[in-house]
Protein backbone atom coordinates (compact mmCIF):
# COMPACT_ATOMS: atom_id res chain seq x y z
CA UNK A 1 0.00 0.00 0.00
CA UNK A 2 1.20 3.49 -0.97
CA UNK A 3 2.76 5.34 2.27
CA UNK A 4 -0.10 8.70 2.88
CA UNK A 5 0.94 11.50 4.85
CA UNK A 6 -1.05 12.92 7.47
CA UNK A 7 -2.07 16.53 5.29
CA UNK A 8 -3.55 14.19 2.50
CA UNK A 9 -5.52 11.87 5.13
CA UNK A 10 -6.71 14.84 6.55
CA UNK A 11 -7.28 17.34 3.46
CA UNK A 12 -7.77 15.09 0.83
CA UNK A 13 -11.54 14.13 2.00
CA UNK A 14 -12.68 17.56 1.64
CA UNK A 15 -12.97 18.18 -1.59
CA UNK A 16 -10.86 15.72 -4.22
CA UNK A 17 -12.37 12.50 -2.47
CA UNK A 18 -15.20 14.00 -0.66
CA UNK A 19 -17.48 10.98 0.84
CA UNK A 20 -21.11 12.92 -0.28
CA UNK A 21 -19.39 14.24 -3.42
CA UNK A 22 -17.39 11.52 -5.02
CA UNK A 23 -18.91 8.15 -3.00
CA UNK A 24 -21.85 9.65 -2.73
CA UNK A 25 -22.81 8.26 0.74
CA UNK A 26 -24.47 9.65 3.74
CA UNK A 27 -26.77 11.04 1.52
CA UNK A 28 -29.91 10.10 4.12
CA UNK A 29 -28.60 11.94 6.67
CA UNK A 30 -27.95 14.88 4.42
CA UNK A 31 -31.73 15.09 3.82
CA UNK A 32 -33.12 14.79 6.97
CA UNK A 33 -30.90 17.55 9.06
CA UNK A 34 -30.32 19.97 6.77
CA UNK A 35 -33.00 22.46 7.55
CA UNK A 36 -31.34 24.91 9.55
CA UNK A 37 -27.56 25.67 9.78
CA UNK A 38 -27.68 25.55 13.68
CA UNK A 39 -29.00 21.82 13.48
CA UNK A 40 -26.68 20.82 11.15
CA UNK A 41 -23.57 22.04 12.52
CA UNK A 42 -24.30 19.94 15.29
CA UNK A 43 -25.10 17.13 13.52
CA UNK A 44 -21.30 17.40 12.17
CA UNK A 45 -19.53 18.42 15.00
CA UNK A 46 -21.38 14.46 15.90
CA UNK A 47 -20.10 12.82 13.11
CA UNK A 48 -16.81 14.07 12.63
CA UNK A 49 -16.22 13.12 16.91
CA UNK A 50 -17.65 9.63 16.07
CA UNK A 51 -15.89 9.08 12.98
CA UNK A 52 -12.70 10.12 14.42
CA UNK A 53 -13.22 7.95 17.75
CA UNK A 54 -14.60 4.77 15.85
CA UNK A 55 -11.26 5.03 13.68
CA UNK A 56 -9.01 5.79 16.36
CA UNK A 57 -10.68 2.52 18.29
CA UNK A 58 -10.76 0.04 15.96
CA UNK A 59 -6.80 1.16 14.81
CA UNK A 60 -5.87 0.58 18.22
CA UNK A 61 -7.55 -3.05 18.34
CA UNK A 62 -7.00 -3.93 14.70
CA UNK A 63 -4.41 -6.44 15.54
CA UNK A 64 -6.53 -8.57 17.94
CA UNK A 65 -10.08 -8.79 15.90
CA UNK A 66 -10.38 -11.84 14.51
CA UNK A 67 -11.79 -11.85 10.90
CA UNK A 68 -14.95 -13.33 11.10
CA UNK A 69 -16.33 -10.94 14.01
CA UNK A 70 -14.62 -7.62 12.44
CA UNK A 71 -17.86 -5.70 11.21
CA UNK A 72 -19.87 -6.71 14.34
CA UNK A 73 -16.66 -5.70 16.46
CA UNK A 74 -16.67 -1.83 14.39
CA UNK A 75 -20.41 -1.71 14.68
CA UNK A 76 -20.04 -2.15 18.54
CA UNK A 77 -17.84 0.33 18.43
CA UNK A 78 -19.33 3.05 16.49
CA UNK A 79 -22.89 2.41 18.31
CA UNK A 80 -21.66 2.91 21.70
CA UNK A 81 -19.96 5.78 20.33
CA UNK A 82 -23.27 6.92 19.25
CA UNK A 83 -24.62 6.88 21.89
CA UNK A 84 -22.51 8.81 24.19
CA UNK A 85 -22.98 11.26 21.76
CA UNK A 86 -26.51 11.03 21.77
CA UNK A 87 -26.48 11.19 25.73
CA UNK A 88 -24.26 14.24 25.80
CA UNK A 89 -26.47 16.09 23.29
CA UNK A 90 -29.27 15.21 25.86
CA UNK A 91 -28.04 16.84 28.46
CA UNK A 92 -25.58 19.77 27.33
CA UNK A 93 -27.82 20.99 24.23
CA UNK A 94 -30.98 19.81 24.58
CA UNK A 95 -32.73 21.72 22.17
CA UNK A 96 -30.69 21.15 19.38
CA UNK A 97 -30.69 17.10 20.32
CA UNK A 98 -34.80 16.79 20.41
CA UNK A 99 -34.61 18.50 16.60
CA UNK A 100 -32.02 15.74 15.54
CA UNK A 101 -34.19 13.25 17.24
CA UNK A 102 -34.00 9.90 15.47
CA UNK A 103 -30.92 11.15 13.24
CA UNK A 104 -28.18 11.08 16.24
CA UNK A 105 -29.05 7.54 16.39
CA UNK A 106 -28.93 6.76 13.11
CA UNK A 107 -24.87 7.44 12.69
CA UNK A 108 -24.50 3.99 13.22
CA UNK A 109 -25.55 3.64 10.11
CA UNK A 110 -24.21 6.18 8.41
CA UNK A 111 -21.75 4.30 5.83
CA UNK A 112 -19.23 6.74 5.85
CA UNK A 113 -18.13 5.87 9.76
CA UNK A 114 -18.34 2.25 9.00
CA UNK A 115 -16.29 2.48 5.42
CA UNK A 116 -14.05 4.53 7.55
CA UNK A 117 -13.55 1.89 9.88
CA UNK A 118 -13.60 -1.31 7.69
CA UNK A 119 -11.64 0.81 4.59
CA UNK A 120 -9.08 2.77 6.40
CA UNK A 121 -8.88 2.15 9.92
CA UNK A 122 -8.46 -1.61 9.32
CA UNK A 123 -5.21 -0.98 7.74
CA UNK A 124 -3.67 2.20 9.11
CA UNK A 125 -2.25 3.03 12.30
CA UNK A 126 -4.28 4.79 15.44
CA UNK A 127 -2.93 8.54 14.25
CA UNK A 128 -3.25 7.84 10.76
CA UNK A 129 -7.10 6.64 11.05
CA UNK A 130 -7.63 9.33 13.53
CA UNK A 131 -7.07 12.22 10.95
CA UNK A 132 -8.84 10.30 8.37
CA UNK A 133 -11.79 10.07 10.64
CA UNK A 134 -11.28 14.07 11.51
CA UNK A 135 -11.41 14.86 7.37
CA UNK A 136 -13.73 12.43 6.08
CA UNK A 137 -16.05 14.10 9.01
CA UNK A 138 -15.36 17.65 7.88
CA UNK A 139 -15.67 16.43 4.08
CA UNK A 140 -19.14 15.03 5.11
CA UNK A 141 -19.73 18.36 7.27
CA UNK A 142 -19.15 20.92 3.80
CA UNK A 143 -21.53 19.31 1.91
CA UNK A 144 -23.79 19.34 4.45
CA UNK A 145 -23.52 23.17 5.43
CA UNK A 146 -23.46 24.21 1.94
CA UNK A 147 -26.95 22.14 1.44
CA UNK A 148 -28.09 23.94 5.07
CA UNK A 149 -27.15 26.82 3.38
CA UNK A 150 -29.55 27.37 0.79
CA UNK A 151 -32.22 25.32 2.27
CA UNK A 152 -32.36 27.74 5.55
CA UNK A 153 -31.87 30.84 3.72
CA UNK A 154 -34.45 30.47 0.79
CA UNK A 155 -36.68 27.99 2.96
CA UNK A 156 -37.23 30.08 5.76
CA UNK A 157 -35.24 33.37 5.07
CA UNK A 158 -32.40 32.95 7.78
CA UNK A 159 -28.95 31.84 8.39
CA UNK A 160 -28.55 30.73 11.95
CA UNK A 161 -32.15 31.37 13.46
CA UNK A 162 -31.12 34.84 12.56
CA UNK A 163 -34.29 36.43 10.07
CA UNK A 164 -32.65 38.03 6.98
CA UNK A 165 -35.34 38.17 4.43
CA UNK A 166 -38.17 38.61 6.11
CA UNK A 167 -40.82 36.17 5.24
CA UNK A 168 -44.32 37.14 3.86
CA UNK A 169 -45.93 35.14 7.15
CA UNK A 170 -44.12 37.46 9.36
CA UNK A 171 -45.23 40.63 7.74
CA UNK A 172 -42.12 40.64 5.36
CA UNK A 173 -41.70 40.62 0.98
CA UNK A 174 -40.03 37.21 1.19
CA UNK A 175 -41.76 34.49 -0.26
CA UNK A 176 -40.53 31.59 1.25
CA UNK A 177 -39.80 28.51 -0.94
CA UNK A 178 -41.80 25.53 0.96
CA UNK A 179 -39.88 22.72 -1.36
CA UNK A 180 -36.70 23.72 0.58
CA UNK A 181 -37.85 22.51 3.74
CA UNK A 182 -39.04 19.66 2.12
CA UNK A 183 -36.03 16.41 1.97
CA UNK A 184 -36.02 15.95 -1.30
CA UNK A 185 -35.08 19.68 -1.98
CA UNK A 186 -31.58 18.24 -0.73
CA UNK A 187 -31.19 16.27 -3.57
CA UNK A 188 -31.40 18.91 -5.66
CA UNK A 189 -29.05 20.72 -4.08
CA UNK A 190 -26.29 17.99 -3.56
CA UNK A 191 -26.50 17.57 -7.31
CA UNK A 192 -25.83 20.65 -8.30
CA UNK A 193 -22.87 20.80 -5.57
CA UNK A 194 -21.42 17.42 -7.40
CA UNK A 195 -21.95 18.89 -11.04
CA UNK A 196 -19.99 21.70 -9.43
CA UNK A 197 -17.47 19.71 -8.25
CA UNK A 198 -16.85 17.49 -11.26
CA UNK A 199 -16.67 20.49 -13.50
CA UNK A 200 -13.45 22.08 -11.02
CA UNK A 201 -12.20 18.88 -10.72
CA UNK A 202 -13.04 16.40 -14.11
CA UNK A 203 -10.77 13.67 -12.66
CA UNK A 204 -13.75 12.89 -10.51
CA UNK A 205 -16.22 12.19 -13.61
CA UNK A 206 -17.06 8.23 -13.78
CA UNK A 207 -16.39 6.53 -17.26
CA UNK A 208 -19.33 5.73 -18.60
CA UNK A 209 -20.33 2.27 -17.95
CA UNK A 210 -22.05 1.66 -21.57
CA UNK A 211 -21.94 3.62 -24.77
CA UNK A 212 -25.01 3.93 -26.46
CA UNK A 213 -25.11 2.75 -29.91
CA UNK A 214 -26.07 4.85 -32.94
CA UNK A 215 -29.43 4.96 -33.82
CA UNK A 216 -29.52 3.49 -37.06
CA UNK A 217 -32.57 4.08 -39.23
CA UNK A 218 -33.98 1.34 -41.48
CA UNK A 219 -36.40 2.19 -43.81
CA UNK A 220 -40.05 0.95 -43.69
CA UNK A 221 -40.16 -0.13 -47.26
CA UNK B 1 0.19 -9.87 13.17
CA UNK B 2 -0.75 -12.11 16.26
CA UNK B 3 -0.97 -15.42 15.60
CA UNK B 4 -3.79 -18.09 16.06
CA UNK B 5 -6.11 -14.94 16.11
CA UNK B 6 -8.70 -16.96 14.34
CA UNK B 7 -9.75 -19.77 16.49
CA UNK B 8 -12.91 -20.04 18.13
CA UNK B 9 -12.01 -19.63 21.58
CA UNK B 10 -10.02 -16.48 20.65
CA UNK B 11 -13.15 -15.09 18.66
CA UNK B 12 -15.22 -15.66 21.85
CA UNK B 13 -12.82 -13.80 24.23
CA UNK B 14 -12.30 -10.90 21.77
CA UNK B 15 -16.25 -10.90 21.72
CA UNK B 16 -16.51 -11.25 25.56
CA UNK B 17 -14.34 -8.15 26.36
CA UNK B 18 -15.05 -5.94 23.68
CA UNK B 19 -19.14 -6.51 25.14
CA UNK B 20 -17.92 -5.57 28.38
CA UNK B 21 -15.63 -2.69 27.77
CA UNK B 22 -18.47 -1.21 26.10
CA UNK B 23 -21.53 -1.76 27.96
CA UNK B 24 -19.33 -0.42 30.86
CA UNK B 25 -18.84 2.63 28.34
CA UNK B 26 -22.23 3.44 27.54
CA UNK B 27 -23.95 3.00 31.31
CA UNK B 28 -21.42 5.48 32.91
CA UNK B 29 -22.28 7.81 30.16
CA UNK B 30 -25.96 7.10 31.09
CA UNK B 31 -25.81 7.41 34.09
CA UNK B 32 -23.41 9.93 35.20
CA UNK B 33 -25.60 12.40 32.74
CA UNK B 34 -28.94 11.22 33.87
CA UNK B 35 -29.27 13.97 36.42
CA UNK B 36 -28.81 16.84 33.72
CA UNK B 37 -31.15 15.42 31.47
CA UNK B 38 -33.93 15.22 33.37
CA UNK B 39 -33.06 18.82 34.14
CA UNK B 40 -33.15 19.74 30.79
CA UNK B 41 -36.69 17.87 30.28
CA UNK B 42 -38.19 19.51 33.02
CA UNK B 43 -37.04 22.85 32.17
CA UNK B 44 -38.20 21.96 28.63
CA UNK B 45 -41.65 21.53 29.94
CA UNK B 46 -41.72 24.39 32.27
CA UNK B 47 -40.18 26.61 29.24
CA UNK B 48 -43.03 25.91 27.37
CA UNK B 49 -45.95 26.52 30.02
CA UNK B 50 -44.09 29.86 30.05
CA UNK B 51 -44.08 30.26 26.72
CA UNK B 52 -48.24 29.26 26.51
CA UNK B 53 -49.04 31.74 28.97
CA UNK B 54 -47.03 34.48 27.46
CA UNK B 55 -45.11 34.62 31.00
CA UNK B 56 -41.67 33.46 29.04
CA UNK B 57 -38.98 36.52 30.00
CA UNK B 58 -37.26 37.03 26.72
CA UNK B 59 -34.02 34.89 26.44
CA UNK B 60 -34.56 33.77 30.31
CA UNK B 61 -31.91 31.48 31.72
CA UNK B 62 -32.75 28.53 33.71
CA UNK B 63 -33.27 30.17 37.09
CA UNK B 64 -35.14 32.57 35.54
CA UNK B 65 -37.64 30.40 34.54
CA UNK B 66 -37.43 28.26 37.71
CA UNK B 67 -38.25 31.65 39.52
CA UNK B 68 -41.24 32.24 37.29
CA UNK B 69 -42.27 28.90 36.89
CA UNK B 70 -42.43 28.22 40.76
CA UNK B 71 -45.42 30.86 41.07
CA UNK B 72 -47.26 28.32 39.37
CA UNK B 73 -49.63 25.33 41.52
CA UNK B 74 -49.35 22.21 40.05
CA UNK B 75 -52.01 20.08 40.75
CA UNK B 76 -53.40 16.72 39.25
CA UNK B 77 -57.61 16.52 38.31
CA UNK B 78 -59.68 13.58 37.58
CA UNK B 79 -61.05 14.37 34.39
CA UNK B 80 -64.27 12.74 34.93
CA UNK B 81 -65.30 14.78 37.89
CA UNK B 82 -63.19 17.91 37.40
CA UNK B 83 -61.80 17.00 41.57
CA UNK B 84 -58.33 17.39 42.31
CA UNK B 85 -56.37 14.10 43.49
CA UNK B 86 -53.76 13.65 45.79
CA UNK B 87 -50.50 12.70 43.92
CA UNK B 88 -50.55 9.75 46.07
CA UNK B 89 -52.97 8.63 43.77
CA UNK B 90 -51.41 7.97 41.00
CA UNK B 91 -48.60 6.65 42.90
CA UNK B 92 -45.96 9.56 42.84
CA UNK B 93 -44.74 12.00 45.53
CA UNK B 94 -44.17 15.07 43.53
CA UNK B 95 -47.18 15.54 40.87
CA UNK B 96 -44.31 16.94 38.06
CA UNK B 97 -43.30 13.67 38.27
CA UNK B 98 -46.28 12.56 36.84
CA UNK B 99 -46.72 11.55 32.91
CA UNK B 100 -50.51 11.85 31.66
CA UNK B 101 -48.95 10.76 28.59
CA UNK B 102 -47.38 7.28 30.02
CA UNK B 103 -50.39 7.05 31.55
CA UNK B 104 -52.75 6.50 28.51
CA UNK B 105 -50.68 2.95 28.08
CA UNK B 106 -51.71 1.91 31.18
CA UNK B 107 -55.47 0.30 31.23
CA UNK B 108 -56.09 0.97 34.74
CA UNK B 109 -55.37 4.43 34.57
CA UNK B 110 -56.68 5.65 31.19
CA UNK B 111 -59.83 5.07 29.43
CA UNK B 112 -60.76 4.25 25.64
CA UNK B 113 -62.57 6.76 24.08
CA UNK B 114 -65.41 5.74 21.53
CA UNK B 115 -64.09 6.31 17.65
CA UNK B 116 -67.72 8.70 17.08
CA UNK B 117 -66.31 10.86 20.60
CA UNK B 118 -62.70 10.80 19.35
CA UNK B 119 -62.88 14.03 17.99
CA UNK B 120 -59.17 14.67 18.81
CA UNK B 121 -58.21 11.37 16.78
CA UNK B 122 -56.01 9.90 20.58
CA UNK B 123 -57.76 7.09 21.37
CA UNK B 124 -57.05 6.33 24.68
CA UNK B 125 -57.41 9.44 27.64
CA UNK B 126 -55.68 9.77 30.89
CA UNK B 127 -57.83 9.58 33.69
CA UNK B 128 -55.85 11.90 35.76
CA UNK B 129 -54.66 14.96 34.25
CA UNK B 130 -52.06 17.45 35.25
CA UNK B 131 -52.72 21.27 35.52
CA UNK B 132 -51.08 24.48 36.22
CA UNK B 133 -52.83 27.23 38.23
CA UNK B 134 -52.05 30.44 39.29
CA UNK B 135 -53.45 32.04 41.92
CA UNK B 136 -53.37 35.66 43.62
CA UNK B 137 -54.49 36.78 46.99
CA UNK B 138 -56.84 32.97 46.77
CA UNK B 139 -58.14 34.03 43.44
CA UNK B 140 -57.52 32.12 40.31
CA UNK B 141 -55.65 34.40 38.13
CA UNK B 142 -54.70 31.83 35.50
CA UNK B 143 -54.63 28.42 34.37
CA UNK B 144 -52.64 26.20 32.00
CA UNK B 145 -53.90 23.31 30.49
CA UNK B 146 -52.07 20.36 28.79
CA UNK B 147 -53.86 19.67 25.16
CA UNK B 148 -53.52 17.12 22.68
CA UNK B 149 -54.51 15.55 19.24
CA UNK B 150 -53.65 14.14 16.08
CA UNK B 151 -53.15 16.87 13.21
CA UNK B 152 -52.23 15.89 9.49
CA UNK B 153 -49.13 13.35 10.37
CA UNK B 154 -48.41 13.68 13.39
CA UNK B 155 -49.81 13.79 17.16
CA UNK B 156 -49.31 17.60 18.44
CA UNK B 157 -48.60 18.54 22.05
CA UNK B 158 -49.00 21.24 23.73
CA UNK B 159 -50.33 23.55 25.92
CA UNK B 160 -53.22 26.26 26.52
CA UNK B 161 -53.46 28.75 28.74
CA UNK B 162 -56.92 30.33 29.99
CA UNK B 163 -57.44 33.76 31.89
CA UNK B 164 -58.99 34.12 35.64
CA UNK B 165 -62.31 33.63 33.85
CA UNK B 166 -61.83 30.49 32.74
CA UNK B 167 -63.02 31.27 29.26
CA UNK B 168 -60.48 33.82 27.35
CA UNK B 169 -57.78 32.13 26.02
CA UNK B 170 -54.09 33.71 26.82
CA UNK B 171 -52.49 31.79 24.69
CA UNK B 172 -51.63 28.60 22.62
CA UNK B 173 -48.42 26.86 21.74
CA UNK B 174 -47.02 23.55 20.47
CA UNK B 175 -44.07 21.84 21.82
CA UNK B 176 -43.91 18.88 19.84
CA UNK B 177 -45.28 17.66 16.73
CA UNK B 178 -44.39 16.86 13.05
CA UNK B 179 -46.22 18.85 10.57
CA UNK B 180 -45.06 19.77 6.81
CA UNK B 181 -42.54 22.28 7.50
CA UNK B 182 -43.84 25.82 6.07
CA UNK B 183 -47.34 24.52 6.08
CA UNK B 184 -49.05 22.87 9.22
CA UNK B 185 -45.40 23.64 10.57
CA UNK B 186 -46.21 27.05 10.88
CA UNK B 187 -48.61 26.34 14.06
CA UNK B 188 -45.34 27.53 15.65
CA UNK B 189 -45.72 30.60 13.81
CA UNK B 190 -45.67 33.41 16.42
CA UNK B 191 -47.65 35.29 14.36
CA UNK B 192 -50.53 32.92 13.91
CA UNK B 193 -50.53 32.14 17.39
CA UNK B 194 -50.99 35.63 18.72
CA UNK B 195 -54.73 35.37 17.01
CA UNK B 196 -55.46 33.18 20.10
CA UNK B 197 -54.92 35.48 22.52
CA UNK B 198 -58.19 37.37 23.46
CA UNK B 199 -60.17 34.59 21.97
CA UNK B 200 -62.92 32.61 23.78
CA UNK B 201 -63.51 29.43 24.58
CA UNK B 202 -67.49 29.60 25.17
CA UNK B 203 -70.99 30.80 24.75
CA UNK B 204 -73.36 31.74 27.48
CA UNK B 205 -73.88 28.33 28.86
CA UNK B 206 -70.19 27.43 29.80
CA UNK B 207 -70.15 24.09 28.65
CA UNK B 208 -69.73 23.61 24.71
CA UNK B 209 -66.27 25.11 23.10
CA UNK B 210 -67.00 26.78 19.94
CA UNK B 211 -63.51 27.89 18.50
CA UNK B 212 -63.57 27.40 14.76
CA UNK B 213 -60.57 27.69 12.07
CA UNK B 214 -62.26 29.34 9.30
CA UNK B 215 -60.48 29.82 6.54
CA UNK B 216 -59.96 33.34 4.71
CA UNK B 217 -59.26 35.29 7.78
CA UNK B 218 -61.54 36.78 10.50
CA UNK B 219 -62.99 40.04 9.81
CA UNK B 220 -63.63 42.41 12.63
CA UNK B 221 -67.43 42.35 11.78
CA UNK B 222 -67.95 38.60 11.45
CA UNK B 223 -70.22 37.06 13.97
CA UNK B 224 -68.87 35.30 16.46
CA UNK B 225 -65.51 36.55 15.89
CA UNK B 226 -64.76 35.72 19.63
CA UNK B 227 -64.29 32.25 19.04
CA UNK B 228 -63.26 32.30 15.50
CA UNK B 229 -59.10 31.84 14.52
CA UNK B 230 -57.75 32.70 10.82
CA UNK B 231 -56.86 28.61 9.53
CA UNK B 232 -53.35 28.01 8.24
CA UNK B 233 -53.09 28.60 4.58
CA UNK B 234 -52.09 25.22 2.58
CA UNK B 235 -52.79 23.32 6.00
CA UNK B 236 -55.95 22.41 5.96
CA UNK B 237 -55.84 18.97 8.21
CA UNK B 238 -53.80 20.29 10.29
CA UNK B 239 -56.21 23.06 11.15
CA UNK B 240 -58.86 20.96 11.53
CA UNK B 241 -56.70 19.16 13.77
CA UNK B 242 -55.81 21.98 16.32
CA UNK B 243 -59.69 22.95 16.06
CA UNK B 244 -61.12 19.27 17.19
CA UNK B 245 -58.39 19.03 19.84
CA UNK B 246 -59.02 22.20 21.10
CA UNK B 247 -62.88 21.83 21.16
CA UNK B 248 -62.23 17.96 23.17
CA UNK B 249 -60.20 18.83 25.60
CA UNK B 250 -62.00 21.87 26.84
CA UNK B 251 -65.56 19.93 26.44
CA UNK B 252 -67.08 17.97 28.59
CA UNK B 253 -65.17 14.63 27.92
CA UNK B 254 -61.92 16.62 28.30
CA UNK B 255 -61.52 19.86 31.39
CA UNK B 256 -65.17 21.30 30.76
CA UNK B 257 -65.86 19.62 34.29
CA UNK B 258 -63.18 20.28 35.70
CA UNK B 259 -63.26 24.03 34.66
CA UNK B 260 -66.73 24.42 36.09
CA UNK B 261 -66.39 23.68 39.61
CA UNK B 262 -63.18 25.93 39.23
CA UNK B 263 -65.38 28.56 38.13
CA UNK B 264 -67.91 27.77 41.11
CA UNK B 265 -65.37 27.43 43.30
CA UNK B 266 -65.93 24.13 44.21
CA UNK B 267 -62.29 22.44 43.98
Amino acid sequence: MAEVTAKQVLFEPIFSNNPIGLQILGICSALAVTTSMNVTIVMCLSVIAVTAFANLAVSLVRTQIPGSIRIIVQMTIIASLVIVVDQILKAYAYEISKQLSVFVGLIITNCIVMGRAEGFAMKNGPWLSFLDGIGNGMGYSIMLLFVAFFRELLGAGSLFGVTLLTPVNEGGWYITNGLLLLPPSAFFIIGLAIWGLRTWMPEQVEEEDYKMSRHTHKEAF
Amino acid sequence: MAKGKETVPRTLLVALVLSIVFSVVVSTAAVVLRPAQIKNQNLDIKTNILAASGMLPEGAGAEEIEKVFSQFEVRLVDLETGDYVEPSFVGVKDPMKYDMYKATSDPEMSTNILSSADKAGIKRRPNISKVYTLSENGNIKRVVLPVHGYGLWSTLYGFMSLEGDLNTIEGLGFYDHAETPGLGGEVDNPRWKSQWVGKELYDEDKTKPQIRLIKGGVSSNAPGKEHKVDALSGATLTSRGVQSLVNYWMGDRGYAPFLKKLREGEV
